[in-house]
């Protein structure tokens, strides 16, 4: 790996100028992007560290009852602290990796780095989770733009991620056992005002809505309400571990289980 | 070159890093400690698994200025005072829990960080906490065994899975 130098910042203003530089790039708890270092396919000159920014860490609720969790905050906290408040939402931070992952990758590093078959995103997109960043506030649905793509700009971070919390929800991956990520991963979520269901590791372009899902799961809440549905497998991803047609079947499979399993 | 200083297995260590050092290299080549294994240097096998303030991560995906001032415990500081095997070390000898031994220190060190969390931990969720160590000798059946002695259970016929 290219040399750089690592900035270790106390305060979300003291990372954001440091971000200023030429070539500085985020860390957050390095899980992915060290291992793209080592591949040079990202070679930054300045490093600039989230993860001694206190301001950043931490799972709490605010006053409208959404869990808050801080963009610095690794798998294995959220995994810990949000449970009692957002079952699903722990679940799935819990499943994510392997144990000595999830005590280092964090959350605002998983959603700025929008790996199309990463768990977070889906989470995200499921809740229709605000994005705080350190200039503004940005909707789920505004953020995830495709494969490895956000809306974040040039030098800007998460800071805090705000969720809604569902009446019932569910994340359901089917494991790609090497990797550990989703082959394909869906989030249901049941709220007042209808249901939201994210699909991960499907598509290539990244996390997406099923919108037929969730009009069908907002008249009836159950694994038989999606049984005449389908979706093409036109855009799915294709590799060695499934064809565009396997990952479209995984959809509608993983949809039925989170939906049973949510209750 | 930057200096950071840490505490490893007890003893305060410093010694000048580049920003791209990792905690792997820092042990093995800065500190002597080559317990410390890495098998992949890709975050997927764990033998290189340390604790940093109590929590297990992969040295080789952490950079040793990321551990400035943490408290570093690695498989060299897992041994009884007088020298002798710790308890999860000695499990693994009595329960021939590795063949080749490459993988042995990071099973070791998630073994340790499951059992502190989680002091009787069932077979399946030793099997569910190992998912990030691979070894590719013993199947895993006598690593499993090893941890649940270890953790002072009965140790029956594992499922074959």
């Amino acid at each position: 790996m290219h040399n750089f130098e690592l900035v270790k910042p106390t305060t979300i203003a003291d990372a954001v100028a440091a971000l200023s530089g030429e070539d500085a790039q985020a860390l957050g708890g390095g899980q992915t992007l060290i291992p793209t270092m080592k591949q040079r396919l990202a070679a930054p000159t300045t490093l600039v560290s989230t993860t001694g920014i206190s301001e950043m860490q931490g799972v709490c609720v605010d006053d409208a009852g959404r869990v808050c969790i801080g963009g610095a905050t690794t798998h294995a906290t959220v995994a810990a602290e949000a449970a009692a408040h957002y079952p699903g939402l722990a679940a799935l931070a819990g499943g994510i990796g392997d144990p000595a992952v999830r005590n280092r990758g964090t959350i605002g590093g998983s959603l700025a780095n929008n790996d199309p078959s990463a768990c977070y995103p889906s989470a995200a997109l499921g809740s229709g989770a605000t994005i705080v960043t350190n200039s503004r506030e940005i909707a789920a649905d505004d953020f995830f733009q495709g494969m490895f793509e956000t809306a974040l700009e040039e030098g800007e971070i998460i800071t805090e991620v705000k969720f809604p919390v569902p009446q019932a929800s569910n994340y359901q991956k089917f494991l790609q056992p090497a990797s550990r990520f989703a082959l394909v991963g869906v989030f249901v979520a049941r709220y007042a005002d209808g249901v939201r269901v994210a699909v991960t590791g499907a598509s290539e372009s990244g996390v997406f809505r099923w919108s037929e899902a969730e009009a069908a799961l907002s008249d009836s809440f159950a694994a038989s309400a999606i049984g005449g549905l389908s979706v093409p497998a036109d855009g799915m991803i294709g590799d060695l571990h499934g064809t565009p047609e396997y990952r479209a079947h995984l959809i509608g499979v993983m949809t039925g289980r989170a939906v049973a399993a949510a209750g | 070159m930057t200096t950071v200083s840490m505490t490893v297995n007890g003893k305060s260590v410093s010694g000048d890093v580049e920003g791209r050092t990792l905690l792997s290299a820092f042990l093995r080549e800065g500190q002597g400690l080559t317990g410390t294994h890495v098998g992949c240097d890709t975050s997927q096998c764990g033998s290189c698994v340390v604790h940093v303030n109590g929590a297990a991560v992969k040295s080789c995906t952490l950079f040793a200025l990321e551990a400035d001032g943490a408290e570093v415990t690695t498989i060299e500081g897992m041994a009884n005072a007088d020298g002798s095997l710790g308890t999860i070390q000695q499990a693994f000898q009595d329960y021939h829990g590795l063949q080749c031994g490459f993988c042995t220190p990071g099973m070791v060190m998630s073994a340790a960080a499951l059992l502190k969390d989680n002091p009787k931990p069932t077979e399946a969720e030793v099997r569910h906490y190992l998912e990030g160590n691979i070894c590719r000798c013993t199947g895993y059946h006598n690593i499993v065994k090893a941890i649940m002695a270890a953790s002072g259970q009965d140790v029956v016929a594992v499922a074959a899975e």
